[in-house]
């Protein structure tokens, strides 16, 4: 790992967009910039046209394969194939979604309630950690705080993927394999949320604010759940939504620990499902209206927390 | 600038690089030692178990090699020096699967950073309407996993069930020549919004004030935009770039979905694809090798990167 010491460049690139990582002053200047920019000259017509027809073509290409999706999902077996692709025929989605979740035993719904524990329990673990390691980097002053950092920083770099082999070795020796656990718990380490707790609280944790919560009597522990986690709330919300995201579209971990489809996330039973489609005809209707089902959780995350990664996401940028 | 101060608070100046065990002892107390191990252990111990000691174990597996007593005599692992890494060097399709991500990367990645930057950048200039609405509309993709929207798009290039069989139906976008750039359109569509929104995001860390001078000077949008807008989100640019290096080096969900789409994409696709491949036959020592073997190339590839665009901000 000793080559991962000269990573500092990173921090150059931190100091370049280091704005960014302090949203509420980028917040709250954009709409003031916003307005005297639109009044000042004239943009052509022509610019304004090609400008808007360039995203209107390619909002198509971005939204068509998911309508498409949607119109597949409503429609019967027959009709799939039958009547035109991007446009409805007789109105199935409840019968194809009562199908779904009731086809084996309901095996669908297992499979969203394991993404669901995956994604869900394991980027809030992994954010409170990498909370707690994050802000002990930037506020408190210790032997090897720097090696550490580097070594994490080090650990950005090393793609998931390239861990899940390994992972699997290692757990076979002790047994672990196909198991809930052995895709839960690689899940918890975030070193990426660790780098950008670390810049988010030492931009937005005055160290002023401690020393008074000190002086108050509050211990450390304390004055950093009460006080700093809610100054840093907009970058653990991304680091919970880039953990999540990436804990619910990991396939390679769970594609090499898991046998038992009981422990499969919801994308890995749908690999093995469309797998299957050219023996077993009937599953690709499952397959699609399972596909449907399962992106909508994650998008109703990003709508929900909105307002949190548009800013945390600046944060992001300097990654 | 002001968060570089705030970035390394550390008095660097009190401490010349010497042995951490004598800095320790000639050191003041640690204040709130107990605070520290409780903030960091947690996370420290986990990252050793799931990051470090994986490591270690490939490194170690990937150096023995399995002997047998016969043909038919019970198999030892013995330490075998270089021996995997010598069989992965000799390993032709490995390599072939390693030009053949290049190959994506190359293309792939400039298409994708490129349509991302315009998006931005159109987003940022007062020539839109509906801005809300395309920056979701683009990051929409974004919420779907590789494996599903794979399989989407799987559907959509079939030549029968697309519905745009008159196209599909007349160039085979899952033949051999074809298929590692459906694939490509596969990871474009599902990652141009996630990069456009953080090259957006860095375009309004840029103060206005900077605009109005050119704009008083009479300079258009498209000046604006390349004369002063692009020098300055360019760290924003290189990382989308170094983690899009990265990703493709690591292709694996999108190119083991097609499988079941086209016999084309064979069990050495891709590197990861070869890894996955030599577990399960099983040889996991080979398998290792070219685990460790990969992670380095990506490690160097996205370093080297990083250094190349460095030096030329520095000219």
């Amino acid at each position: 790992m000793s080559r991962v010491a000269p990573t500092p460049p990173r921090d150059t690139a931190v100091v370049d967009t280091a704005p960014a990582a302090q949203p509420p002053s980028g917040r709250i200047r954009r709409p003031q910039q916003g307005q005297p920019r639109a009044r000042g000259p004239r943009e052509s017509v022509l610019s304004r046209v090609s400008a808007m027809t360039v995203m209107a073509v390619f909002t198509l290409y971005f939204l068509v394969p998911i309508w498409w999706l949607f119109v597949a999902g409503t429609k019967s077996s027959t009709q799939f194939t039958s009547t035109n692709p991007l446009w409805f025929a007789d109105f199935n989605l409840i019968e194809n979604v009562t199908n779904l979740v009731t086809y084996r035993d309901g095996v669908y719904l297992r499979w969203m309630l394991n993404s669901v524990a995956y994604a869900g329990g394991g980027a809030l673990i992994a954010t409170i950690l990498a909370a707690m390691c994050g802000y002990a980097l930037a506020k408190y002053r210790f032997p090897g705080r720097e090696t550490l950092f580097n070594v994490v920083l080090g650990g950005v770099l090393v793609p998931a993927t390239a861990l899940a082999l390994p992972l699997f070795l290692i757990f076979s020796q002790i047994n672990l394999t196909n198991t809930f656990w052995s895709v839960f718990l690689p899940s918890l380490v975030s070193p990426f949320g660790v780098y950008l707790a670390r810049i988010y609280a030492a931009a937005s944790v005055p160290d002023e604010l401690i020393e008074a919560a000190r002086l108050d009597g509050a211990g450390e522990v304390r004055t950093f759940f009460t006080v700093s986690v809610r100054l840093m709330t907009p970058a653990l919300v991304t680091v919970f939504l880039f953990q999540f995201v990436a804990i619910w579209n990991n396939f390679f971990l769970p594609l090499v620990m898991l046998r038992d489809e009981t422990f499969f996330p919801v994308t890995l039973g749908l690999y093995a499902w469309n797998s299957q489609v050219n023996q077993i005809p009937e599953l690709r209707g499952y397959v699609l209206i399972g596909a449907l089902l399962s992106i909508i959780p994650l998008i109703i995350t990003f709508l929900l927390l909105q307002r949190f990664w548009r800013n945390g996401l600046g944060a992001g940028s300097v990654k | 600038m002001s968060a570089s101060v705030d970035l390394a608070p550390t008095p660097r100046a009190d401490a010349p690089p010497r042995p951490a065990k004598k800095r320790k002892g000639a050191r003041t107390r640690v204040q709130h030692p107990l605070a520290i191990i409780i903030f960091v252990v947690p996370f420290g111990i986990l990252f050793t178990l799931f990051y470090l000691v994986p490591i270690g174990y490939a490194i170690y597996q990937s150096l023995l090699v399995i002997e047998r007593e016969g043909t038919f005599g019970e198999a030892r692992e013995v330490f075998g020096g270089l021996t995997q890494y010598v069989l992965v060097f000799q390993n032709g399709p490995f390599w072939e699967s390693i030009a053949r991500v290049l190959t994506f990367g190359a293309v792939q990645v400039p298409i994708m950073l490129g349509l991302a930057l315009i998006f931005a950048l159109l987003l940022d200039s007062p020539l839109l309407r509906g801005k809300r609405f395309f920056r979701l509309a683009f990051f929409v993709p974004y919420a779907v996993p590789g494996v599903i929207a794979a399989i989407m798009w799987g559907f959509l290039y079939s030549p029968s069930l697309s519905p745009f069989s008159a196209v599909t139906s007349n160039i085979n976008f899952l033949s051999a020549d074809l298929v590692l750039w459906a694939i490509a359109n596969v990871v474009t569509w599902v990652f141009v919004g996630y990069n456009m929104l953080i090259i957006y995001s860095s375009l309004l860390a840029i103060p206005a004030e900077l605009y109005e001078a050119a704009r008083l000077d009479g300079a258009g949008q498209l000046r604006i935009a390349w004369s002063i807008k692009i020098p300055l989100i360019l760290p924003a640019i290189t990382l989308t770039a170094i983690f899009s290096i990265i990703g493709t080096l690591q292709l694996l969900a999108e190119p083991q979905v097609f499988r079941s789409f086209s016999s084309a994409v064979t069990s050495t696709f891709t590197p990861n694809l070869t890894v996955y491949s030599t577990s399960s036959i099983p040889n996991f020592n080979l398998a290792a090798a070219f685990s460790v073997v990969l992670a380095l190339a990506t490690f160097i590839l996205s370093f080297a990167f990083l250094k190349f665009t460095q030096r030329k901000d520095e000219k």
